[in-house]
């Protein structure tokens, strides 16, 4: 069976990425009783004896978590390593500085990139070279701040270059409108220029929509309906193994667990066995029509899969119901009202192809989906169902419904890099041989407009950084547009009469 | 003469496993109306084909499992194994540790050549193990990677291999939507390739399995299992022994070979399809009775109104007359009205099997106007009955049947290629937009060939 390696970077990139280890081992300890380490394991876990030689057969003796964690800062990954997961990753996994990359896509893609490049090279290597058939990549990172979005895309890049081979899924979590990263328009944008020339899939994932998710999950738990009661032992929420547990828990713990979850899902088809299996190259086999558009909007359902809560089940035709619905997406985005260009349905436990086949039916009249791909559905069945709960569906849909998450960033970015821009047309009144860079140097005196004055200085973080060019902003804006033009001339069919295409004439 | 199956992929394996087990249970079943003495002869027949003895005196398969992903076939040798009825040989499998990603090009040009000597030894040791063989059998999908661009990578090299023996492919035909959404050009890529080295491709329509699961097998919950057990009792239906004339009780020696004989006369024309009565859940059986006259007279309705089940058949369809041209050529996007035959094969098993009546399949307005009911119709009839059915019988048909369902799937994948939607994700293993064509265009000739009889 094949194996995937995980790739935690900046800070959100590792606190999910513990939230993965926690819940998988805790998923495998459930399933594999005997203590064995078997072919499920074996994808996201090393076996090896005391002294650190791999064991491929037998009893289990020490796992280790097929990961490289990356932080330029310390403080998560320490946290990480005094916890009770300690023992699932070693040093030579880790890669750590204390500077951190103070919110700056550049500092982290160009300074970082660089000097970490060879030591990044060789970890992963070592990682690679304890798979006997490496399969795929998942990096996870933030897209506002500075060290995942920077060297997180950075890292992607490397990937290609050194493994062109294994296919690369990123969980990229993207800032919300009010996020307390004043620059994370412009480090979204430069990632995302990235994401679109070097990822095979995106899984989008919006602060927002999780926050959104974990209120009602609330709700859901202090609503008092009859039989409604808080799981002690609940595998999914509870994570004192991970980051230890405070006294106040904090909000981003349950939202992270999400994402955990998602992978897990994502994961489970090609980890345990079903009477239709979903390996993971088949995801952007299917779900991918053309290179670039490869952003999958997620949901999971039911929700209370997500929670330590025992809610009376409904009926399993909700959980497909709901997976449509717009509260239950991961990002900000209505599915329904846009276009499908492919869906994939990831169903795990008692269900029965004829409960997928019946609910597809159902629901695909209330669907609209792109001219060329009316019956665009890939289905999976994993017979293993997540801890604790009978049944779960994870649905990834290549939507036009990320477009308004593209250009709300784009916006944002623009508002910012606009005043800028009118700089420059007072600037042209002036001298004209004057280098951009010397320029707002010299305009950052004269300007005392605060706003003005905190956009050039952002800036300014950014052109001060070496082969850092102003050049990177547009074409990161340009290639951007250019996404969401894509998506454009796909919105525009919508609705459209379906014409059939003038079929081969054969000559009798 | 033996025959070898091949299980290629998920759902080659699963369904593999199900005729294999359908097929021993039904040699050990005890209501096959036929005296001990019949039935070991029976039993040593269906061995001849299908089984080896080792010296456990478990009947071991004669059946390789492939698969570029070993989960399926680690499961499918455990329940093998644990049935105690029988099994697959020690090393009768091959698995890779990443599959094919539902991508016919990774199959077919990735896989294949890699693998192609590994696999094209195991079957030669297979081979050797008999004294003759008839051909082999070759179960796979057509929606997915391994089963079909792999199958139709090996089917070519046993055509090259071994280009006396016999080659069926038993094609699982996808539902029409919600299984794999590349289903249709991987389906196109398959069908032109088998077309060309195949002798016979036998159609298993998982949605007309479906909806016999349903209806007739009264299942609520319908899971895959339950339709390749559908599957596995049509195909135990054809393949058990059975009598090589009427009045011998000998059992047929080349039953592989006998059926092409009977069924593809042009090569031009080899899709073939299989309809079936009586079927029904195992606990009705015991408070139903069948009459071979009413059995054979939905049989043929079947046949003709191209029905798949015996629920819901258009009575109202009616042979042309004879010697009159037909009032409107078929069209294939149209409800077919009448499904004209090129062969049929009916094989009637059970209690009284020399008093039925094939009269109906003998009229020559079923047929094409170039061969003649003598040639396009043949029956095998055996005394024993089949899977604790009482009676029962099976078509095996060279027919207009499959011409919707194919033009489905080759305007759903041109519609597609039209906006070249996912044709990089082949490109990047080297099947090009030529190829394609060339695919559409077998395609294109065979929907024609089979509209124009």
């Amino acid at each position: 069976m094949a194996q995937s390696v995980v790739v935690q970077v900046g800070q959100c990139g590792n606190q999910i990425g513990c939230c993965f280890w926690d819940l998988a081992l805790r998923e495998h300890a459930s399933v594999n009783k005997k203590g064995i380490y078997d072919d499920a394991l074996k994808n996201f876990f090393r076996n090896v004896d005391t002294r650190g030689t791999g064991i491929s057969k037998g009893r289990i003796c020490s796992l280790k978590a097929r990961a490289v964690l990356i932080d330029m800062e310390e403080g998560v990954v320490n946290e990480i390593l005094q916890g009770p997961l300690k023992d699932v990753f070693d040093s030579k996994q880790l890669i750590t500085n204390v500077s951190g990359s103070g919110n700056n896509w550049a500092v982290g893609y160009k300074v970082f990139g660089s000097h970490y490049r060879d030591q990044i090279v060789e970890k992963l290597r070592q990682t690679a070279e304890h798979c006997d058939c490496l399969q795929c990549f998942f990096l996870i990172h933030s897209m506002g701040g500075g060290t995942g979005s920077g060297l997180g895309t950075f890292i992607l890049n490397v990937l290609e270059d050194e493994f062109p081979e294994v296919y690369r899924f990123v969980t990229s979590v993207f800032p919300s409108g009010e996020d307390d990263v004043i620059t994370s328009p412009y480090n979204s944008v430069l990632a995302m220029k990235e994401l679109n020339e070097h990822a095979d899939c995106v899984l989008p994932i919006e602060n927002e929509s999780l926050f959104d998710i974990v209120s009602k999950i609330n709700q859901m738990i202090n609503s008092g309906k009859p039989g409604t009661t808080v799981k002690q032992q609940s595998l999914v929420t509870l994570n004192e193994g991970g980051i230890k547990k405070k006294l106040d828990e904090k909000p981003f713990d349950k939202m992270n667990n999400i994402v955990a979850n998602l992978l897990l899902n994502l994961t489970s088809s090609s980890r345990f066995e079903g009477s239709l299996n979903m390996d993971l190259n088949e995801i952007s086999m299917n779900l991918v029509p053309f290179p670039q558009l490869h952003y999958l909007v997620s949901s999971l359902t039911p929700l209370y899969t997500l929670a330590d809560v025992n809610i009376p089940p409904r009926r399993l035709d909700q959980m497909f119901s709901d997976a449509f619905s717009k509260d239950y997406q991961l990002i900000q985005a209505d599915p329904k009202h846009s276009l499908y260009l492919a869906c994939a349905l990831l169903v795990r436990g008692n269900v029965q192809i004829s409960d997928i086949r019946r609910n597809i039916e159902r629901l695909k009249s209330s669907l609209h989906f792109v001219s060329w791909n009316q019956e665009g559905w890939k289905t999976s069945l994993c017979s293993v169902p997540p801890v604790g709960h009978s049944h779960s569906l994870l649905a990834l849909a290549n939507n036009t419904c990320v477009k308004p998450t593209f250009m709300e960033l784009k916006n944002r970015f623009l508002r910012l890099y606009k005043k800028k821009a009118c700089v420059f047309d007072i600037t042209s009144f002036m001298e004209r041989n004057l280098s951009v860079r010397s320029l707002l140097k010299f305009l950052s005196f004269l300007v005392c407009q605060a706003a003005l004055w905190e956009s050039l200085a952002h800036l300014h973080h950014y052109l001060q950084v070496d082969r850092m060019e102003d050049s990177c902003f547009t074409e990161a804006v340009s290639s951007l547009s250019s996404l969401i033009e894509k998506y454009n001339e796909l919105d525009v069919t919508k609705g459209l009469p379906i014409h059939e295409q003038v079929r081969l004439n054969i000559v009798i | 003469m033996s025959v070898v199956t091949v299980q290629l992929g998920q759902c080659g394996n699963q369904i593999g496993y199900e005729v294999f087990d359908t097929m021993c249970r039904d040699l050990h079943n005890t209501q096959g109306f036929c005296s001990k003495r019949e039935n070991e002869i029976y039993q040593a027949s269906c061995k001849e084909h299908f089984f080896n003895e080792d010296k456990s005196e478990v009947p071991v398969a004669r059946a390789l499992l492939i698969d570029m992903e070993p989960k399926v076939i680690s499961q499918t040798l455990l329940k093998a194994a644990h049935s105690g009825r029988w099994k697959y040989g020690q090393h009768s499998h091959f698995c890779q540790r990443q599959g094919s990603g539902n991508n016919w090009a990774y199959g077919y040009s990735v896989h294949g050549p890699k693998h192609e000597e590994s696999i094209m030894n195991l079957i030669q040791r297979e081979v050797e193990e008999y004294d003759s063989l008839s051909g082999f059998s070759i179960i796979m999908s057509m929606a997915g990677g391994t089963g079909s661009g792999l199958g139709a990578f090996l089917t070519q090299n046993l055509r090259d291999a071994y280009p006396n023996s016999f080659i069926m492919n038993q094609v699982i035909w996808p539902y029409g939507t919600g299984e794999v959404i590349v289903q249709n050009y991987n389906s196109v890529l398959t069908l032109s390739h088998l077309y060309r080295s195949s002798d016979a491709l036998l159609v298993h329509e998982n949605d007309v399995v479906h909806k016999i699961c349903a209806k007739l097998m009264n299942i609520k919950q319908i899971s895959f299992r339950d339709v390749n057990q559908v599957i596995a009792h049509q195909l135990g239906s054809v393949f058990q022994p059975t009598y090589s004339s009427e009045d011998s009780f000998q059992y047929r020696r080349n039953p592989l070979g006998d059926l092409m004989t009977a069924l593809v006369p042009h090569p031009e024309f080899k899709m073939l399809g299989l309809r079936n009565i009586p079927q029904m859940p195992e606990n009705s059986l015991a408070y139903t009775t069948f009459a071979w006259a009413g059995l054979l007279k939905h049989l043929r309705q079947m046949l003709i109104s191209n029905a798949k089940m015996e629920e819901g058949i258009d009575w109202q369809v009616r042979p042309p007359l004879s010697g009159l041209p037909a009032l409107e050529k078929v069209s294939p996007n149209k409800e077919l009205r009448f499904n004209t035959s090129i062969a049929n094969l009916l094989i009637l098993r059970g209690k009284d099997v020399h008093s039925a009546d094939t009269g109906g399949f003998k009229d020559p307005a079923l047929y094409t106007s170039w061969l003649q009911p003598s040639d396009a119709f043949c029956e095998w009839r055996t005394h024993r009955a089949f899977n604790k059915y009482e009676k029962s019988a099976a078509l095996v048909s060279n027919s207009q049947f499959l011409l919707k369902p194919l033009d489905t799937i080759v305007g759903k994948a041109w519609n597609m290629f039209a906006s070249k939607a996912y044709v990089h994700q082949y490109t990047k293993f080297g099947i090009e937009e030529e190829d394609f064509l060339d695919s559409f265009t077998v395609l294109e000739q065979i929907v024609a060939s089979y509209c124009n009889l």
